[in-house]
């Protein structure tokens, strides 16, 4: 380009180009801190029942409930929170109290709470995992599983400081 | 119809049921069900078998009825269905509120609940289309175009319902009865023109 007055074409492209790095810039974040927090699930708190005691596990175990707990934004892990947790089991119904039961995460942000076999209800193998405890806004989970021959089911959290 | 032709046509109505019921009272899950959950369970599969002979009396296709007599046999089974499905929501209910209300308010996270509600609703309505069927007044060809068009959305509804439903019926038991049903609804609404004009006597 050697005129120094640009024809049209030159200027509609030059807007182009500027306007698409600008949009590029916000739609494509380069730096952390943009890690949405999980929302709840539909039907994630059916059955729920406020403040399941931590255990070593639920029952008799053999089956795996893990996952992670991070901070929205800049995916921290957090340590020492309380996930609940609960399900139809081959020891109970949703809606009894021995089915229920909670753990806290390591200081990875991990959490991982034996408990018996899940077995399909209302027509899905699935649990319930609930984050309850108001430091960061109330999250409930129901992840459902591949198969209901699985022995292990995970669920992860992001959340939102209150 | 031959004699045997009738017994095997009853043979076929009567084992798919019967089959799909008997694999569903050998699942294993039963042992980690109360008792009102099994019920409400069996409720379903027994409106599903229901849903089998309900289009095969109101075509007057079962052989040894007589058309007349098909016609009470159909709104007595059908007075049932609506008690089947009545049984089968309740007794969900009590087992679990908060997941029954999720289906009721279409808002579940498992599909199968939105086709059940939508096939409870058609039975509902076509069940009460044929209570109020003289006060209604409508005309023959208009009350059977109505009362048709509910059964094959409560059909419709009911196979998907079920057929997505992990836990309650053995799965190839369930495959049959099912595709029982859609071939004996779908013949009898072909078979009989249920859209047309009566061009043909009862």
């Amino acid at each position: 380009m050697t005129s120094l007055f640009p024809t049209r074409r030159t200027m509609l492209a030059m807007g182009g180009a500027a306007v698409a790095a600008g949009y590029s810039s916000l739609l494509v974040p380069t730096r952390a801190g943009n890690i949405a927090p999980t929302p709840s699930m539909r039907g994630g708190s059916n059955n729920y029942l406020p403040g399941a005691p931590v255990v070593e596990r639920i029952g008799g175990g053999g089956f795996w409930m893990s996952g992670t707990v991070r901070r929205a934004g800049d995916g921290l892990p957090l340590a020492r929170q309380r996930i609940q947790i609960w399900a139809h089991t081959t020891e109970g119904h949703e809606r009894d109290p021995h089915s229920h039961g909670a753990t806290l995460t390591d200081a990875n942000g991990e959490f991982r709470l034996e408990m018996p076999q899940i077995v399909p209800a209302f027509g899905q193998p699935h649990g319930h995992l609930a984050y309850d405890s108001g430091e960061f806004e109330t999250v409930f989970l129901r992840p459902v599983m591949g198969s209901s021959r699985d022995k292990s089911l995970s669920a992860h959290f992001v959340l939102k400081p209150v | 119809m031959s004699r045997t032709r009738s017994i095997l046509i009853w043979i076929a109505i009567l084992l798919a049921p019967g089959v799909a019921l008997a694999a569903a009272a050998m699942s294993p899950l039963l042992a980690w069900r109360d008792p009102i959950y099994i019920t409400g369970g069996f409720a379903g599969v027994a409106a599903m078998a229901l849903l089998l002979l309900q289009p095969l009396l109101a075509g007057g296709y079962l052989p040894g009825l007589t058309v007349q007599h098909a016609k009470r046999v159909h709104r007595l089974v059908g007075g049932t269905l609506v008690g089947a499905v009545i049984v089968h929501v309740g007794a969900l209910w009590i087992t679990s509120p908060p997941d029954v209300i999720d289906a009721l308010l279409f808002v579940s996270p498992t599909p199968f609940s939105a086709w059940g509600v939508v096939a409870m609703w058609a039975i509902f309505a076509a069940a009460i289309m044929a209570a109020y069927r003289n006060r209604l007044s409508l005309r023959p060809r208009n009350w059977r175009l109505g009362h048709t068009a509910l059964v094959t959305i409560a059909v419709t509804g009911s196979v998907v319902h079920a057929w997505l439903i992990e836990g309650t019926m053995e799965t190839l038991s369930k495959a049959v009865l099912c595709l029982f049903v859609v071939v004996a609804t779908a013949k009898v609404v072909i078979g009989k023109r249920a859209w047309a004009l009566r061009n043909r006597p009862r």
